[in-house]
């Protein structure tokens, strides 16, 4: 009872905002990639390559925002080259995508080890603090959920509704769902669907990268293994949840992150359930959300097939 | 001065003389057919002319000017659209997003942002101008395809084509759509456009063409007017002989295999999609089911394959044989669309050939399979159905569309069934092949094989059949013996009129 009532706090709110920026960031990541008909399920290791090098990045040039910057070329880094494989060897996309996720996963826990050392694995690093929007921030109740908020938080949200523009109503939204849906249609008229996949692969991979850097210098200030802790495939849930549309990808990410942060409160409240049943709650949501829309929705046509000209 | 001039053309690949010295000339409002059996070089042709490859020698000519293309873009670029046989449309997008796929937007070059209004303004006009009704926001998954068809010459004319290439336009469309398209052309030719239409049907192209120039083994071999010309002649082009009609001897129709009685089946959608009161099939007997596409016939041929279920009524096939395995072993099934349920296109013609007996002698024990036999059988049946394949090791998808089918059909009647359903068996096929095709399936029928024809070719279903059943919205609208069939009845109960009712009307 305790936790529901607490849950009508303008602390949660802002909790659940800020747990689903960096989910955002890779959804919308996500989204761009596969609308295009590459499947990334490489998000996750792309997020924790990114985080680390976040970590890395304001560490020794000693700004946030430039730890960032590195964060999301790592990202886009990575991502290219699960693109060179993918789409100029046309190998398979859950493979390559894969062997991405193994490889940050990997590579990560040794750098951080080789940088940092072994005593010194979780340095607190150069980071990210809340910024209130001046006279937004003193709007009751909103003004604390929405206004005072990491700037991270304010360009993730915005960049929903820039996404959108961009799919449904400019030249490259139609590029992209052609080259998802038909890539030989597309390449009738005149569009390389080959540059178009390139494009929307790295793009995702630095929005990916994006938000492994917001999880380690927005939320946790240091680098810890596995951090990312599944967030890339909850992406993956929430774009498929979200039908492939920026909107909905958000309003999944919102679902999810509340459910974090319901997950946070619990194991501070106290609920007598032991706190790994908690920490499971937003993985079995995960899945009981795709057991309820996943047979339904329908993703781009090609998505999957590499597209080889003739 | 013609539009368009090729002149010596010639297109090599490796072993193959795909086009050899053609020449072709198209003038402006003209409507020029280019017909040819598969792999006659028509492809080669248009893909040269399209910007897909590079003739070997040879030159193009636009209004005079020698032209060379090294992609589509340039080729669009110079005013020549091409409608491919399959549309190149993307499904979830709508008729006006499909049509300015990839453009440019015209009043501001260097905006991203889309202007659909203005440009579904100019698709109206256009739709408008020629007579291709469209609504304009409509998805293409919404449409059907006579529609579709109809985006892909707007997409062509909003590129501001001015020679359009029909890649065998009316494989696709029911007959009254397919005079809806001739109407089209004559209105784009008649306004100044000039029109290539690829075909491989002879009554089509006579009908639809101004000149027709025909094709054989990648050469010209001749331009003709089409009001000087008939179809015999165009077939001895095309086919370098003549063709004869198949010859149908009097069949002596035995015992019945296949009796039905107020069957009902449903689609893939769950709608009733067969209603028929009953007929029966004997051997020896061919029964032709004619129809316009999606009447119902694949449904009814699929209920008796056994690979559907029926939702009501008696499918009786005890005079096959007493056990139920046995009776769906003696049914050999031509499936209707040979890509995706006929043949698994990459595997080798010996393991499609084997396919479906590679459970039992001479194939298969119950726990080895006999390689040995089975790429013996496919060499007997290369050479016994003639099929032009490099061997039994060639993977499926090497071989055209007609060879293919042969394969199909070795497959099907070397297992000696009593009951064949054909469906649509010589769809897409040249007249060489369909022929052939119509030469086997009467040899069986002479043999004691009870056949089932099911075609939307009115023409080969009046040719090859003893009796004809009509199909009309999942309906039988009456069966009519092959003596009293003529094109008008079948044709007008082909529509949905009643038998006795088409009688009257057709006067017979």
């Amino acid at each position: 009872m305790d936790v529901l009532l607490s849950v009508l706090d303008p602390d949660y709110f802002a909790a659940t905002i800020r747990l689903a920026t960096p989910l955002l960031f890779a959804t919308l990541g996500g989204i761009l990639n596969e609308r295009a008909g590459i499947i990334n399920i490489g998000l996750e290791g792309t997020m924790l390559m990114a985080a680390l090098t976040g970590v890395f990045g304001a560490w020794f040039i000693g700004s946030p925002w430039l730890g960032f910057a590195c964060g999301v070329l790592a990202g886009a880094l990575v991502a290219w080259i699960h693109g060179f494989v993918s789409i100029s060897l046309g190998a398979n996309q859950i493979v390559s995508g894969t062997a991405i996720n193994l490889l940050g996963l990997g590579l990560s826990s040794f750098l951080i080890r080789i940088v940092f050392g072994l005593k010194e694995q979780q340095r607190v690093v150069p980071h990210f603090d809340p910024v209130s929007l001046p006279l937004l921030a003193d709007l009751p109740l909103l003004g604390p959920v929405l206004f005072h908020q990491h700037a991270l938080v304010y360009v993730a949200f915005l960049l929903v509704p820039v996404l959108w523009v961009i799919l449904y109503r400019t030249r490259w939204g139609l590029m992209i769902t052609a080259v998802g849906e038909h890539p030989r249609a597309a390449s009738s008229v005149g569009i390389d669907p080959l540059r178009v996949r390139y494009a929307c692969t790295v793009l995702s991979g630095a929005l990916a990268g994006a938000g492994g850097a917001f999880l380690s210098l927005g939320q946790l200030h240091f680098f810890q293994d596995e951090m990312v802790a599944g967030r890339g495939f909850i992406a993956l849930a929430a774009l498929i949840f979200g039908r492939w549309n920026p909107i909905g990808g958000m309003i999944a990410c919102l679902i999810f992150g509340a459910a974090d942060a319901l997950q946070f409160r619990g194991q501070a409240v106290g609920l007598g359930v032991p706190h790994q049943f908690m920490l499971m709650f937003p993985y079995v949501l995960t899945l009981a959300i795709l057991v309820v829309v996943g047979g339904k929705s329908q993703g781009p046509a090609a998505i999957g097939i590499p597209f080889r000209k003739s | 001065m013609p539009l368009l001039r090729m002149e010596r053309i010639t297109k090599t690949f490796p072993g193959v003389v795909a086009n050899d010295r053609i020449d072709l000339a198209v003038d402006r409002g003209e409507i020029h057919a280019l017909l040819g059996e598969n792999g006659s070089g028509k492809t080669t042709l248009m893909n040269a002319l399209y910007g897909l490859h590079r003739p070997d020698s040879g030159r193009i000519l636009l209004d005079g000017a020698e032209v060379r293309f090294s992609s589509p873009m340039d080729a669009i670029a110079a005013g020549i659209g091409m409608v491919h046989q399959h549309f190149m449309l993307v499904p979830p997008l709508t008729v006006v997003e499909n049509i300015v796929l990839g453009l440019k937007t015209a009043n501001a070059p260097r905006s991203p942002l889309l202007d659909l209004r203005t440009a579904a303004a100019r698709v109206r006009e256009l739709a408008a101008t020629y007579g291709l009704d469209i609504d304009t926001g409509a998805q293409i998954w919404q449409l059907p395809v006579g529609a579709q068809q109809r985006v892909e010459i707007l997409k062509a004319l909003y590129r501001d084509a001015d020679l359009l290439i029909l890649d065998e336009p009316t494989a696709v469309l029911a007959p009254s759509e397919v005079r809806h398209l001739i109407g089209v052309l004559r209105g784009l030719a008649a306004s100044g456009k000039a029109v290539i239409f690829i075909s491989h049907k002879l009554n089509e192209v006579m009908e639809v063409a101004d000149r027709i120039s025909v094709l054989r083994g990648g050469r010209l071999a001749g331009t003709v007017a089409a009001a000087e010309t008939d179809p015999a002649e165009l077939a001895r082009l095309m086919v370098g002989r003549d063709i004869v009609p198949p010859r149908r001897r009097e069949g002596r129709a035995g015992d019945p295999v296949l009796r039905i009685e107020a069957l009902r089946v449903r689609d893939d959608r769950g709608l009733r999609a067969v209603d028929v009161v009953g007929f029966s099939l004997s051997s020896g007997e061919i029964l032709g089911i004619a129809g316009v596409d999606g009447n119902g016939q694949k449904e009814l041929t699929e209920a008796i394959a056994g690979v559907r279920a029926i939702e009501s009524g008696a499918l009786d096939l005890t005079g096959l044989a007493p056990s139920r395995g046995e009776r769906f072993r003696n049914i050999g099934h031509v499936t209707e669309d040979r890509h995706h349920t006929g043949l698994l296109m990459s595997f080798p013609l010996w393991e499609n050939l084997a396919l479906k007996s590679s459970d039992r002698p001479p194939f298969g024990s119950p726990l080895w399979l006999r390689v040995d036999a089975m790429r013996r059988a496919t060499a007997r049946a290369i050479e016994t159905f003639s099929i032009r394949a490099q061997g039994p090791d060639s993977p499926v998808s090497a071989l055209s569309g007609g060879n293919q089918q042969k394969l199909v059909l070795a497959r099907e009647l070397g297992l000696r069934p009593r009951l064949l359903l054909a469906a649509q068996p010589t769809r897409g096929l040249d007249v060489g092949a369909t022929e052939y095709i119509h030469q086997r399936l009467l040899a069986a029928r002479d043999e004691g094989m009870a056949i089932l024809l099911v075609s939307t070719e009115l023409d080969e279903v009046l040719a090859l059949s003893d009796r004809v059943l009509v199909m009309y919205e999942g309906r039988a609208m009456g069966l009519v013996d092959a003596g009293e069939a003529t094109r008008e009845t079948v044709g007008m109960m082909m529509a949905g009129m009643e038998r006795h009712e088409a009688a009257v009307q057709g006067g017979t």
